[in-house]
């Protein structure tokens, strides 16, 4: 199995392929491209993304026909991909960080600022927290309700149709923090970050 | 609910942890890529490096020992010391840490942190806020360890860095650290209240009530330790159990 983690600039993604290289430590080939010829032959994707929203959709746009060939895999073809934190909160139609951006459009929704509640709820939300599973999860398989994931964002993804939320976490108020449809899935805290139960996630989304 | 971290620190001098962990199954206890692991297996929230290589010669010896860490631990980490430059950091990203953290090119460059959580993103971008009591209620920004004064007041500097885009502030007490007599909870609180972006507390722990006291009493989001954890006098796990039993909500 080919899976390639898209490399477009978007920040630090060493722990992304550190945590895939260990999951994926002899039974899957594992590429860091952003080569469209390769991502064209893989059989899943990962992406991940940190920063703004709006400087991911910008990096993402740089790579000539790099969104175009995402949404083919992902959307047209309906073939697994992940996202990871902004990588997910990318799926959206627009984000209002640092200025109104379009996004990809493949999950109607928009990214707000939480709502901290006037400064009673400490931005970003940095931390383990708990999730609520909401549905069956091909990724959840094995993973308790409740479990602790590592989370590290300002800014939340609200899908407009909710059976697309696989997962919820408590902060000021009920955040989505996973998403899933067809073989289109995202997290918005970091797997790759949260330890044990993280890497079962991966593992999880390496075995679809 | 989201969790309080405990993150326990390890101070490395060219390459080696000076301050090791009294391990009877460790093989080599001065090699901060095992303890880290051990950390990391043990439950910590995060892992937090220190670099207290006096010279720059050595920089590569950090980066090294993090390019290590990173493909085995699977736990946030943050790497300080010597940052001082977006080239530094960016090494140190690529060596697989999570967060850099910046304390002297903090108060030599404002427009540095601004620079970098533009660069990087807010969150990996930590501002190391050294600060030892001036008076009743006054603290003041301190570098090199404490042994500079800089006349900048810590509320005013930790409001700054919040407006420049860093994701958290490391807040270490110059008067209690290494003292064991507890956090100063004074000035924990005073940064708390007046900042809203996640406080980790630093400096003197030396019994799990400190612990308790960073978070309850000086609103702390996570609390850092050192030599707590370092000679073994507490695992992980037992300050985790501690503060559970005590209604403070950690990871288990």
């Amino acid at each position: 199995m080919n899976v390639t983690i898209v490399d477009y600039q978007s920040g630090n993604i060493s722990s992304v392929i550190n945590s895939f290289t260990e999951v994926a430590k002899g039974k899957v080939n594992l590429e860091v491209t952003s080569d469209i010829k390769k991502i064209n032959k893989s059989d899943k994707i990962v992406l991940p993304g940190q920063g703004s929203f709006k400087s991911c959709v910008d990096s993402l746009k740089r790579i000539n026909g790099l969104v175009d060939t995402l949404k083919d895999f992902a959307i047209t073809n309906k073939k697994p991909l992940l996202g990871i934190c902004v990588g997910l909160q990318m799926f959206a139609d627009v984000g209002y960080e640092e200025a109104e951006t379009k996004g990809l459009g493949w999950i109607s929704g928009k990214v707000s600022k939480i709502n901290n509640q006037g400064g009673k709820f400490k931005l970003p939300h940095i931390g383990w927290n708990e999730i609520e599973i909401q549905k069956e999860s091909k990724i959840f398989k094995d993973i308790k309700n409740k479990s602790h994931m590592y989370f590290v964002h300002s800014y939340e993804f609200i899908p407009e149709d909710e059976s697309v939320i696989s997962a919820t976490t408590n902060y000021s108020s009920k955040i989505v923090c996973s998403v899933e449809r067809d073989n289109l899935f995202g997290t918005q805290f970091h797997p790759e970050k949260s330890d044990k139960i993280g890497l079962k996630i991966i593992d999880n989304f390496l075995k679809l | 609910m989201l969790k309080n971290r405990i993150i326990p620190c390890l101070d490395v001098k060219n390459g080696r942890v000076v301050k090791g962990i009294n391990f009877v199954e460790l093989k080599d206890a001065g090699d901060p890529v095992e303890q880290a692991k051990i950390y990391s297996e043990g439950g910590a929230d995060e892992i937090c490096f220190l670099d207290i290589t006096a010279s720059n010669e050595n920089r590569e010896t950090i980066i090294d020992i993090v390019r290590k860490t990173a493909k085995k631990c699977f736990v946030p980490l943050t790497v300080g010391g010597g940052v001082r430059t977006i080239q530094n950091i960016t090494d140190l990203l690529l060596a697989g840490a999570d967060k850099v953290s910046i304390n002297t090119a903090a108060v030599n460059n404002v427009d540095f942190v601004k620079e970098a959580s533009k660069k990087f993103g807010s969150q990996c971008i930590v501002v190391a806020i050294d600060a030892k009591k001036v008076s009743d209620n006054k603290w003041e920004v301190f570098t090199h360890g404490g042994r500079n004064k800089t006349g900048i007041d810590a509320v005013e500097f930790a409001k700054q860095v919040q407006t420049n885009g860093a994701g958290e502030i490391l807040l270490t007490s110059m008067d209690r650290d290494g003292t064991k007599s507890g956090y100063d909870v004074g000035l924990l609180k005073v940064i708390t209240d007046s900042t809203n972006i996640p406080v980790i507390a630093s400096g003197g722990v030396g019994t799990l009530d400190h612990l308790y006291d960073g978070i309850v009493k000086g609103g702390a989001s996570a609390v850092l330790a050192a030599s707590i954890f370092h000679y073994g006098e507490y695992k992980i796990k037992e300050a985790k159990e501690y503060l559970n039993s005590k209604d403070v909500s950690v990871r288990l």
